[in-house]
């Protein structure tokens, strides 16, 4: 079980006088995420998704607050949680320099995986995923949609139990997009936890078992999509979610800062 | 802690690193023949025949200098890519949730520039000795040369986890390695410059490396205080070097 308490993150910043001053970016987030879980966590831009799935991952050290992974602390048992997560970024990070292959040999090394191992498994990903045929392209050669399954690929080498994506599917088109999902669901299936984040409401919807709606870095509301769209007596997630942070955002207008 | 993970850990660095320069090994060796080629003609047969120097020719002089400042620059220069993983590429996020030895990444990257630096050192020996150059290779004068390229490595992976934007970075070779490649003994000694200047030189590791090499090299005893100086460098470095990387998740 994953769980977030009181989990803040202030980045410093200049105001509008030009002082210096900090921004929160994620303020007093508490949730919970049960083992072989999907869990969307769904807010506009600016939300503070990013920012909260990189504290999850041990990418940025957040202001206050706590992260547990059954129990271990990110603060003290990162090398041992690093080991169990897998992360799929909402840029593509891949080392240009390498070749796809070499790209999750690398990964594969960096977990320690040893040489069989490694290269029975990045065979079997790549042709799960249809993308053995270019092991030896340079990743800058490869389609958008490519680059994304070959994110997704190189996240899952060491067989996580812990997913995150961040915006997975974002700029893709509907057909990558169901492809994706049809890969998520099958993690999921396989036991894997999946924590992601988005802000395309049919992607929560058709994906997740709960789902956690941010806005300007608080939890506006988090439940199943289907105990959602009751609570508000609306027709879909997309109608919940605009009434929920346009109600933030009067609130906002109201007195928060 | 694990040591035998620990190791392995960097030794993934040093192969990423490793599967790039074999790759452009033939582009490498060539484009590191063209500088130093130049200083011996220009200095060491050009200007070098009017120069006169106490001990033997300029050429003979000028070689551990030149070896000095191209270990520096090629080590510097060899870890500054990790700028673009960091700030353009993103790719250094792989190794920040990757379960390895936060250290493991700082000794990976500078063995790779000091593998690199010792390529290019081979390279201007072997010139220097076409050009008839003398001089004396110990394995205390390997070991300096090593210091040398671990120093100024930790100094360049220390930039390229501060700094921001490629102007900033071409900036650090401007205003530091150039004024350091023919103030620190590289060209001549230091005992020609102003006192002010001379003392603040004789701190800069360049320094103690272009003496230590020039003194070796001609077979001469050298103060090995200068050695304990690069040691110094060395492990300042690596300590400033891991907090830069530890801090790039703050």
């Amino acid at each position: 079980m994953i769980e977030v308490q009181h989990l803040v993150k202030r980045f410093p910043h200049k105001d509008k006088a030009g002082r210096a001053a900090f921004k929160t970016a994620v303020d007093d987030l508490t949730l919970c995420v049960g083992n072989g879980e999907i869990f969307g966590l769904l807010g506009p831009n600016g939300a503070g998704k990013t920012t909260t799935i990189r504290m999850m991952t041990m990418q940025a050290r957040p202001t206050s607050g706590i992260i547990l992974y059954d129990g271990l602390d990110t603060r003290r048992d990162a090398r041992r949680i690093k080991s169990l997560i897998g992360v799929v970024p909402q840029h593509v990070n891949f080392d240009q320099d390498l070749t796809v292959g070499e790209n999750l040999e690398l990964h594969a090394r960096l977990h320690h995986m040893g040489k069989e191992e490694r290269r029975a498994r990045i065979e079997e990903l790549l042709r799960y995923v249809e993308l053995a045929d270019v092991i030896n392209d340079g990743v800058r050669r490869l389609s958008g949609g490519m680059k994304r399954r070959l994110l997704i690929v190189r996240a899952l080498l060491h067989r996580p139990r812990i997913l995150f994506l961040d915006e997975p599917t974002v700029a893709l088109d509907p057909q990558v997009r169901r492809r994706i999902w049809a890969l998520v669901k099958d993690m999921a299936k396989g036991g894997v936890t999946v924590f992601l984040t988005t802000h395309y409401i049919e992607e929560a919807e058709a994906l997740c078992d709960r789902v956690a709606i941010l806005s300007k870095g608080h939890l506006i509301d988090l439940d199943t999509p289907a105990n959602l769209r009751q609570k508000m007596d609306l027709p879909n997630l997309e109608e919940v979610f605009l009434a929920l942070t346009a109600e933030d955002g009067a609130a906002g207008k109201g007195g928060r800062v | 802690m694990n040591i035998k993970e620990n190791l392995f850990d960097i030794a993934t660095v040093f192969w990423r690193d490793w599967v790039v320069l074999k790759r452009r090994m033939a582009k490498f060796i060539l484009s590191r023949m063209v500088a130093p080629m130049l200083y011996l003609v220009a200095f060491g047969w050009g200007l070098g025949r009017s120069i006169e120097v106490s001990s033997g020719t300029y050429l003979d002089f000028l070689v551990p200098g030149i070896l000095a400042l191209n270990s520096m620059n090629i080590s510097f220069n060899s870890i500054t890519p990790v700028h673009a993983e960091r700030i353009y590429h993103k790719s250094l996020e792989e190794y920040m949730i990757a379960p390895i030895w936060p250290d493991a990444f700082l000794i990976g990257k500078v063995a790779a520039a000091v593998v690199r630096a010792l390529i290019s050192s081979a390279i201007i020996v072997i010139l220097a000795l076409l050009f008839g150059a003398h001089f004396q290779m110990t394995p205390l004068f390997l070991l300096v040369l090593v210091l040398n390229c671990i120093v100024f490595a930790e100094i360049g992976f220390l930039a390229a986890m501060k700094i921001r934007t490629y102007e900033e970075m071409a900036q650090v070779n401007t205003y530091i390695l150039l004024p350091m490649s023919f103030l620190c003994g590289t060209f001549f000694t230091t005992q020609s410059l102003p006192t002010v200047v001379r003392y603040f030189i004789e701190l800069l590791p360049l320094t103690h490396t272009s003496y230590l090499l020039r003194g070796i090299g001609s077979g001469a005893e050298v103060s090995y205080l200068s050695i304990l100086v690069l040691i110094a460098y060395a492990a300042g470095g690596w300590l400033w070097g891991s907090r830069a990387f530890r801090r790039l998740t703050e």
